[in-house]
């Protein structure tokens, strides 16, 4: 096992045990400020200006008058639901981000706009999440989370049929992935900020998440089996999509293969994003190749940690790869049928 | 009585009766201002805290509450910390792990502490901020400073709700503990069963959610809500609220020529 | 006595989406200045009439008309200044994030300066006797301290009707006197859904007896509470 993956692991074991959620503390996919560089700060901010107002227009174009109070209560009760957590083990827990159970349940521009009050009340109140660095945790939480969750949804969904357990383990699936890719996302913004070099961040951050988001599978999987029995009404999918649902899905998806393609490519060459990084004196460290600074050795049996990035994500990408596909098949069988 | 999810401390101060709009700018321009610093610029660092306890103190907020609410992003400190180990330099020490030979070096240890450095003071502007001011004023001075009307309409709508919903939570939380006896290694039921049951908590405040949402529409279409977002106007800044406004940038820039120089 | 009644329902039924039949031919006229209360067992339609009187339910066929007004189309936003609603829950009506903004909701959805909504403000929270209250948020205050605020968002735009559901409920012995005699002071035409028939002996004279979506009696307090036989046949009870 090389040098990274212990530090990786002494990171991620330190962050679950240091006390996360929103009673105590940050928690550990909400940026403060200080850890990102300004300009990666800004160019989330501009990127997430622009998502999120056409998330606002579309919103005000497509839910009536009752939009205000809907999304409202709703982030009120994300807000209120991520402290619900519940021990996976010992010393962890588990608990809600919502952005996939939003969108499930709301569509992806309503649960973006539900997303952004969250996220941002947290930064703005509780310091759970810094100001400057708001855009950046936006883009991970209330765009990369919510498009990713929601894509992946709607085509696991459609994939599974009509078969009872295609909810729970759509929603499920759809969750984890979403909150893996955020962290993934996140990772990358640290790495290209200088604060947090792509091959210990990328590890670090996805091993987490991908531990977290079991937590955010399971709760967004009872959660949608809950609602579908209590208010089938509000659980049901849109029966017929239309072309631009589709892209957005396929979008989302496509989103999700992105970050997990890049990621380990980060890790596994962090010069290319050091070059971005832009603090000063950092620009001469930059030169040296980080990862040649702490030596690699190889534990027998246990897998090198970029390798083990690397599996997650094809792994992310193939299932999704072959929703997709079996989508596709349905969809051309169906119209082979009429 | 304080409550946990309202930072709001109200007091009779200079930094209370500011105008929230001056307020958020200067908080904005400040938390900026210490991310553009250079890592190392440590007189700048001093200077900045020293503001900000000057102003807690003004604010009567107290020293010990003002630090030890900057604590609260400590936890994310760790993500920097490799920095301690690969970053090139004067070695300082090795720690062994193992096999393991991670190599902690003087700049390594100065930009680790740099970046806490910066975070901590970041998060001191915010808490001065929310501290010091009601949330309803933050959300007119969001508004006044631009962000979408529905956003804004959605925060302030959203916080009135948290409060019952938080509420609500802790009572199911509570309910559910009453429940889940830890009679030894086997109790707890399965982890698939202890989500499910968190996942029903969550779908059952969603559900309780939009049928209250239904409800508060109607209350708002009894008053006449048309779906327009109506509010009384905020007035003109004074003369002195500018004069606060100028005199903070002039701090701030000077801090950062200073960072500048010594960083 | 020809006058036009202020409130006037006329046979009007209501089924919901989901098909439950909430109203069957409900006819009712109020004049102005009476205080009528609409008693009832639980789903009797209560809280389904009320939501007709200002419009957020109904259909268009002008079967409730307000001040001669068919509570439909372009006169809905009228009438709802003409009708002050307090919902049962005040949760759901106190929305804002302070009492300021609650009560000053109203005025400013009607379209009133700046001046006008301030003056307003405080009357009406000086009417509920919660002066000194407009700066604190609705999540702190006490049941009590809730209905009383709910209210004053009601009076705040000045309506001629005055329609409570439930306005008693949930309140402590205390905060229901206090709620009573507040209520008592009130000058407008006043309509209360209400399972407190304590209340509606004192405050007011006229009771409607609605079960099953249809009035059974519609008549002066005092006799009717003197049916043993007709309150038990729908599930009232003096206590």
């Amino acid at each position: 096992m090389s040098g990274n993956a212990v530090v990786s692991s002494v990171l991620a074991l330190g962050r679950i045990a240091g006390g996360y959620g929103p009673s105590g503390g940050s928690q550990p996919m909400h940026i403060p400020d200080g850890f990102l560089s300004v300009p990666v700060s800004i160019l989330f901010w501009v990127v997430s200006i622009v998502v999120i107002g056409y998330a606002l227009r579309r919103v005000s174009r497509e839910l009536d008058e009752r939009k205000v109070p809907l999304l409202a209560v709703l982030a009120a009760v994300i807000f209120a639901g991520q402290m619900l957590n519940f021990t996976v083990t010992g010393g962890t827990s588990g608990h809600l981000l919502g952005a996939t159970l939003a969108a499930a349940l709301l569509g992806p521009w309503a649960a973006m706009v539900v997303m952004t009050a969250v996220v941002s009340i947290q930064a703005l109140l509780f310091q759970d999440g810094g100001i400057l660095v708001l855009g950046a945790n936006l883009f991970n939480m209330a765009i990369v989370g919510v498009l990713v969750g929601y894509g992946a949804y709607q085509l696991l969904l459609r994939a599974f049929g009509n078969r009872r357990w295609a909810l729970p383990v759509s929603g499920f699936v759809a969750a984890w992935l979403s909150i893996f890719v955020a962290a993934l996302s996140c990772a990358l913004q640290l790495a290209a900020s200088g604060t947090s070099p792509a091959n210990v961040s990328v590890p670090a951050m996805g091993g987490i998440h991908a531990l977290i988001g079991i937590g955010e599978g399971l709760i967004t999987a009872g959660a949608l089996v809950f609602v579908l029995a209590a208010r089938p009404d509000l659980a049901a999918p849109a029966a017929k999509a239309t072309a631009g649902q589709k892209a957005l899905w396929i979008g989302g998806v496509a989103l999700a293969v992105v970050l997990a393609v890049l990621s380990p490519l980060a890790s596994a060459y962090p010069d290319g994003l050091e070059w971005v990084a832009e603090q000063h004196g950092f620009l001469e460290a930059a030169r040296e190749p980080l990862y040649n600074i702490i030596p690699d050795y190889v534990f027998p049996g246990i897998a090198n940690e970029a390798v083990a990035t690397i599996v997650a994500g094809v792994l992310g990408a193939l299932v999704v790869a072959a929703a997709a596909y079996l989508v596709a098949q349905g969809v051309r069988r169906r119209a082979t049928q009429q | 009585m304080p409550d946990i999810l309202d930072p709001y401390r109200p007091r009779a101060s200079l930094l209370h009766r500011a105008d929230p709009r001056v307020k958020v700018v200067v908080a904005v321009a400040s938390i900026v201002v210490t991310a553009a610093l250079p890592l190392g610029a440590w007189p700048s660092y001093v200077l900045l805290l020293a503001a900000i306890l000057a102003l807690a103190v003004s604010a009567r907020l107290g020293v010990g509450f003002t630090l030890t609410r900057g604590l609260i992003a400590a936890p994310f400190a760790l993500a920097a910390l490799p920095l301690v180990f690969s970053t090139p330099g004067a070695p300082l020490g090795s720690l062994r792990l193992g096999p393991l030979a991670l190599d902690a070096t003087v700049p390594g240890l100065e930009r680790f502490l740099s970046v806490l450095a910066k975070s901590y003071l970041s998060v001191q502007f915010a808490i001065l901020l929310t501290a010091t001011t009601r949330f309803t004023e933050l959300l007119a001075a969001v508004r006044a400073l631009r962000v979408p009307r529905l956003l804004v309409a959605v925060f302030g709508l959203m916080w009135r709700y948290m409060f019952l919903f938080v509420h609500e939570v802790n009572r199911l939380r509570i309910a559910r503990d009453a429940r889940s006896a830890d009679i030894g290694p086997k109790s707890g039921g399965t982890l698939a069963w202890r989500a499910r049951v968190t996942g029903g908590m969550v779908g059952n405040l969603f559900v309780r959610g939009y049928e209250r949402s239904e409800r508060v529409y109607q209350a708002m279409l009894a008053r006449g809500y048309d779906g327009e977002v109506r509010t009384l106007p905020m007035g003109r800044l004074s003369a002195s609220q500018y004069g606060i406004l100028a005199g903070s940038m002039a701090i701030l820039a000077f801090l950062a020529v200073l960072g500048i120089l010594f960083g | 006595m020809e006058r036009a009644p202020l409130i006037e329902v006329d046979n009007l039924s209501f089924r919901y989406p989901d098909g439950q039949q909430a109203l069957n031919g409900v006819s009712l006229r109020v004049y102005e200045g009476e205080r009528v209360a609409i008693v009832g067992p639980n789903g009797a339609g209560k809280s389904t009439l009320i939501l007709h009187l200002n419009g957020i339910l109904g259909s268009e066929d002008g079967r409730v008309r307000v001040a001669g007004l068919p509570v439909a189309g372009e006169h809905v936003k009228r009438v709802r200044a003409l009708v002050g609603l307090v919902f049962q829950d005040p949760d759901d009506q106190l929305f804002s994030p302070t009492v300021f903004e609650d009560v000053a909701y109203g005025p400013l959805y009607m379209g009133l300066p700046e001046g006008e909504v301030r003056r307003r403000v405080s009357r009406a929270l000086a009417a509920v006797g919660m002066e000194g209250y407009a700066d604190r948020v609705p999540h702190r205050l006490s049941a009590g301290e809730k209905k009383r605020i709910a209210l004053a968002t009601v009076l705040a735009m000045e309506p001629s009707v005055l329609v409570l559901d439930e306005p008693t409920a949930g309140l402590d012995p205390r905060g229901r006197r206090m709620l009573i005699r507040l209520l008592g002071t009130m000058t407008q035409t006043m309509i209360v859904s209400t399972h407190d028939l304590l209340m509606v002996r004192d405050l007011f004279p006229r009771m409607v007896i609605l079960d099953r979506g249809r009035v059974v009696a519609d008549g002066p307090t005092a006799d009717l509470l003197r049916d043993q036989a007709l309150l038990e046949a729908h599930g009232l009870e003096l206590p």
